[in-house]
């Protein structure tokens, strides 16, 4: 506790959280102030930037799902069949109680 | 007479059109409630175990609002590290907003500026999600109104903030996360998410290539770097699959001219 004060006063961390909210808003406003350059996009960026949701995503799922264990990646399997079926709560329910019942068996 | 009657009508039916396009966007948001409240709460609760009083955590969340990025200051941040190197974390963590950005600039393009700021102030992983799965539901015939947008995205702010408030002060009231399952569900959710996509175009190979990138990388160059490099991957697979599609093409018309 006392050793982040060690390194930053009240004041420095409270600028500190404006500057990484400014960062924030820079990547967020970003590609729109790149994009806008573009009068017409050309068919390929168009593919590319329709492919963003699954890319970017794919890369948040994965890792933890395969790194975290076998209880973790066995949730994540279900879950992912479940969506061809159930609704994103429900799957979000269903996958965290499968969890839940696995990690309890010492998965 | 009519004229006014008219204009009386078109009024009301504005005015209808705008509380359904809120409702829409305070609809979209219910089933993120329960995690976007888990998570900010969860947030709260780790802030004042690294340290921070309440009212700073609450300002992290008021001038953030982005849930990855917060968790990367508080681990990064504890560590004592130079303020320039939680600065780079942060934006390496939060490089993929700019592919949200340019993605959803042809969807508000129609905003006045000022509010267009507010968006993007606004465009979090879920408002991104929400904006692209109503486009795609309405196949782009309906646009994303101002309305749609911050209902959404006001709600969700309001509730992340308080969110993060009960977090900070009950901060020890959950004391793992982990035995009722909360660390898991934003991958649990960004799967639901992306199995939503999986009707898109090249929506196979995108993912297998974006998978196998960001397991190499996070493996060698490690954490955050996966997320943007892993995705530029899979981005570049679309492209080259485009370009490649679109040889195919002009060869299939045969001498018509190139699209």
């Amino acid at each position: 506790m006392a050793d982040v004060m060690a390194f930053y006063g009240r004041h420095e961390v409270a600028i500190l959280i404006v500057i990484l909210g400014l960062v924030t808003l820079a990547t967020r406003a970003g590609g729109y102030l790149v994009l806008a350059r573009f009068k017409r996009i050309p068919a390929p960026v168009q593919a590319g930037l329709e492919a963003v949701p699954a890319a970017v995503i794919t890369t948040l799922v994965l890792p933890p799902a395969l790194t975290a264990g076998p209880a973790e990646m066995i949730a994540m399997v279900v879950a992912g069949f479940a969506c061809l079926r159930l609704p994103p709560i429900a799957v979000i329910m269903l996958g965290i109680g499968l969890l839940v019942v696995l990690r309890q068996l010492g998965l | 007479m009519s004229t006014e009657k008219q204009n009386e009508h078109a009024a009301v039916s504005a005015a209808d059109k705008q509380r359904e396009e809120a409702l829409s966007g305070l609809r979209d948001l219910i089933p993120l409630i329960f995690p976007v409240a888990a998570f900010g709460t969860i947030f709260g609760t780790a802030s004042i175990a690294a340290g921070h009083s309440i009212g700073m955590t609450i300002w992290a969340s008021m001038a953030m609002f982005a849930g990855a990025s917060q968790f990367v200051f508080l681990d990064v941040y504890r560590l004592g590290v130079p303020a320039w190197s939680v600065v780079l974390a942060v934006f390496a963590v939060n490089f993929r907003h700019i592919l949200y950005s340019a993605a959803v600039a042809n969807k508000i393009g129609h905003f006045p500026p000022l509010a267009k700021l507010a968006s993007f102030f606004l465009l979090t992983d879920l408002q991104f999600a929400v904006v692209e799965k109503r486009y795609e539901n309405f196949s782009g015939r309906r646009p994303i109104t101002l309305t749609y947008y911050f209902a959404f995205g006001i709600a969700g702010y309001l509730l992340w903030i308080l969110a993060t408030a009960i977090g900070a002060l009950f901060g020890s009231l959950i004391e793992d996360p982990a035995l009722i399952g909360l660390d898991f569900i934003l991958p649990i959710y960004f799967l639901t998410i992306l199995m939503g996509f999986r009707a898109r175009r090249n929506f196979v190979p995108v993912v297998l290539v974006s998978a196998v990138a960001a397991v190499v990388v996070e493996k060698t160059l490690g954490a955050p770097w996966h997320i943007s490099i892993g995705a530029l991957c899979g981005i570049a697979t679309a492209v080259l699959l485009s370009l490649s599609g679109g040889g195919k093409a002009a060869t299939a018309g045969e001498g018509s001219a190139n699209g």
